[in-house]
């Protein structure tokens, strides 16, 4: 071996420590637990089967899982694109002391000091139908009837998840932005260029790999969860994860395996997609 | 004298009894480890009562289950009466039955429902518990150890924890239908379950299924998300309201799980339900918030929501013409199948000192039942007697385990006394044959 190459596995061997104890070798047992059948007891037998992936794929239901959770993970996305954007904008652009701007930004990052959870709870005895903002509602004569839709709902899904995972696009957006030369917004204003142009032609094509991490960090959140839409639908609506949960709950390991193959296949797909449109690699070292 | 002190007192007391049995508790010891010594072959040497109690310093006993059946202060209170270390640890049902088969070493006392014992016995995970080592055995409620009590059989639509209770030899890893001297499990802690409604909202007396399903409640109903369990509440509303006959609630065929979620999709789209929910405390939350006025729900959580004033009434749904009923659960403990040596012995220190009482005492106070009663009546008072377990108005103000005053003096128990509810269940919490096929319509019911 060169010394070259030696030096090279020497480089990638930290990261090596961590996937493959945590990822490949967990992800192997998940595969090989997916081609076999279950005794019902919770016991796999030592077969080869593809049954439970043409359980998986010939099923309404997953249709009808991926649809509500695709639902979900579009408006996240949506909502926290929008939110985290702005802000990022405004703490770059807007904010001039750049002292101010990093504690702003400090800032932003407060409500994480708490747990997911909590953060979510937090948000029931605000929506409810005796919560306050339906108090303050009727209270003002806005409303007269308390508006179901609030909480247990995927209104309520949907703000939970925008809550807890804004700060994703927040800092990689903030990040990629902080890096364009302020002069070059100048010298496209000094030329003519319109506010709107500056952020189309400018700012936006600039910020696109911050725009792009956010987005991975989002969308595979999103869809690998199941609590905050059980917890926030009351139960009203499943997602992909919460549907294999409950098979794991009853021992069916072999078909909730196949399940989160297709799940980690799906995400591949959708992020490579994502890195397909932004070069995430070039855009950074840029 | 608070009704702290007096438990304090009680707890004091305990101890005190139990040092000065301390020397024929070794001795006692001392014996089973030689005969578990024996079995073994290889331990013979250990057990001298004086290096006993040094011993056992180091033993710590690992007791996994549900939050509502492993209470931390129950273990507490058995470490300090029994001088070894117990560890508490609290899991859901699907996450605990999957700890017990995927890493039984990791758990020492596994607490099982009936139906997680018969899998825990299939996948040969526990081992099966001498019942003559069981002091208190003859004492348990016929229920338990026979399928009957006062002449009335025990249903077995589901699981019943007698179904589930015996192995023919300590290493079986099949139920065995009728008495043998090896349990799978001891029962620890049981209870009805039933239907929590707002009085002054509902405006009538509930006393059947059919309520919760009622087209007046649209929007302000609530069912149990566990599909094991959540498809059989469904299923004693759908029969109430003679949609249906069962052949076995507890193990449906196909059409009868399809109907009933079916059924269930129907109503979930016409709106009947505000939500489902998992956890003790999202159903006090769903009906303290305001958010319904009936659902399926627990002993305790309807106490819970009492105690911040809120009007709530446990609904007694007595067996009657064939129908309703309420559905039982039994969590007992199971013996890892490691267990050996002095830990073994440990062990069944651990389940002899569990059905001694002071365990019986601390969850009647909540509305839960022992198998045991006899213990029970030493750790409770006469007045918490009458209440908790006969029925009867509360002679004085009735207070919750933590001393917290929960019912006033006058006061009645909902569904009346000990034996009028049980001898009124009519389905045990289970495991279906058809569970894979079930949880695929349950999720159904969930997506759709």
């Amino acid at each position: 071996m060169s010394r070259q190459s030696w030096v090279a596995w020497l480089y990638v061997t930290p990261l090596m420590l961590v996937l493959v104890p945590f990822f490949l070798i967990p992800i192997l047992v998940v595969l090989v637990a997916s081609v076999l059948e279950t005794d019902g007891f919770g016991g796999l037998i030592p077969t080869f089967t593809l049954a439970n992936y043409v359980g998986v794929l010939t099923s309404a239901q997953t249709f009808h899982l991926y649809a509500a959770t695709l639902k979900f993970t579009a408006l996240t996305w949506f909502f926290t694109l929008v939110i985290g954007f702005l802000v990022a904008y405004f703490l770059v652009f807007h904010v001039k002391n750049q002292l101010l701007a990093i504690s702003l930004f400090l800032i932003c990052t407060v409500p994480f000091w708490t747990s997911n959870i909590i953060r979510m709870i937090s948000w029931i005895p605000l929506l409810g139908k005796e919560g306050l903002v339906n108090s303050a509602l009727l209270g003002t004569g806005i409303i007269r009837e308390p508006l179901e839709v609030l909480l247990y709902s995927s209104v309520a899904v949907v703000i939970a998840y925008v809550h807890q995972l804004t700060i994703f696009m927040v800092v990689p957006i903030f990040n990629s932005m902080a890096r364009i030369d302020k002069r070059v917004v100048e010298a496209a204003l000094d030329s003519g260029a319109s506010r709107l142009d500056v952020m189309r032609l400018i700012i936006i094509p600039m910020s696109k790999s911050g725009i792009a991490l956010g987005s991975i960090f989002v969308v595979s959140i999103v869809m690998g969860d199941f609590f905050v839409v059980k917890v926030m639908s009351g139960g009203g609506s499943a997602s992909v994860v919460s549907a294999f949960y409950e098979n794991v709950g009853v021992l069916q390991y072999p078909i909730a395996a196949a399940s989160a193959v297709l799940l980690t296949v799906i995400l591949i797909v959708v992020i490579s997609l994502i890195l397909r449109a932004v070069d995430i690699r070039r855009e950074i070292t840029q | 004298m608070s009704e702290a002190d007096k438990a304090d007192c009680k707890a004091s007391s305990v101890k005190r009894s139990t040092e000065k049995k301390g020397l024929s508790r070794r001795s006692l010891l001392k014996a089973s480890a030689a005969v578990a010594g024996t079995a073994i072959g290889s331990d013979v040497v250990r057990g001298f009562p004086t290096i006993w109690a040094q011993e056992i310093k180091d033993i710590e006993l690992r007791h996994v289950g549900v939050s509502y059946s492993v209470v931390k202060a129950i273990g507490d209170q058995a470490a300090k009466d029994l001088g070894f270390k117990v560890t508490m640890q609290n899991l859901d049902t699907s996450a605990a039955i999957n700890r017990f088969i995927s890493q039984p070493d990791s758990v020492d006392i596994a607490d099982l429902e009936g139906w997680q014992a018969k899998l825990a016995a299939k996948r040969s995970v526990i081992q099966g518990i001498e019942v003559k080592k069981i002091k208190e055995f003859d004492n348990i409620l016929p229920i338990f150890t026979k399928g009957e009590i006062d002449g009335h059989k025990i249903p077995r639509q589901g699981i019943s924890p007698y179904e589930a209770m015996y192995i023919a030899k300590p290493n079986a890893t099949d139920l065995h239908d009728g008495v043998t001297e090896w349990a799978t499990f001891l029962p620890q802690v049981y209870n009805a379950d039933s239907i929590g409604y707002r009085p002054d909202l509902v405006g009538h007396e509930v006393t059947e299924w059919k309520d919760l399903i009622d087209p007046k409640f649209k929007g302000k109903a609530a069912i149990l998300d566990v599909p094991a369990i959540g498809i059989m509440d469904a299923a004693l509303c759908f029969e109430s309201a003679g949609l249906i006959k069962y052949g076995n609630k507890g193990n449906m065929t196909k059409q009868e799980i399809d109907f009933t979620c079916e059924k269930l999709i129907e109503l979930k789209k016409a709106g009947q339900f505000r939500a489902t929910w998992t956890t003790f405390d999202q159903s006090v939350q769903l009906m303290a918030a305001g958010e319904v006025v009936i659902q399926s729900m627990w002993s305790p959580a309807v106490a819970a929501v009492r105690v911040k004033e809120i009007p709530c009434v446990y609904a007694p749904v007595n067996v009657k013409n064939g129908k309703e009923g309420y559905r039982g659960w039994c969590n007992g403990m199971g013996l890892m199948k490691h267990l050996s040596g002095k830990k073994l012995d440990a062990a069944y220190e651990y389940l002899n000192w569990y059905l001694s009482g002071w365990q019986a005492g601390f969850v009647g106070r909540y509305g839960y039942y022992s198998p045991v009663p006899s213990t029970a009546k030493k750790f409770l008072t006469a007045a918490e007697w009458d209440f908790w377990y006969d029925g009867k108005p509360a002679p004085s103000v009735i207070n919750d385990p933590y001393g917290v005053p929960m019912e006033k003096a006058g006061t009645k128990r909902d569904g009346g006394s000990f034996l009028d509810r049980v001898k009124n269940i009519s389905c045990w919490n289970t495991l279906m044959d058809e569970a894979a096929y079930m949880n695929k319509r349950w999720n159904d019911f969930k997506v759709a």
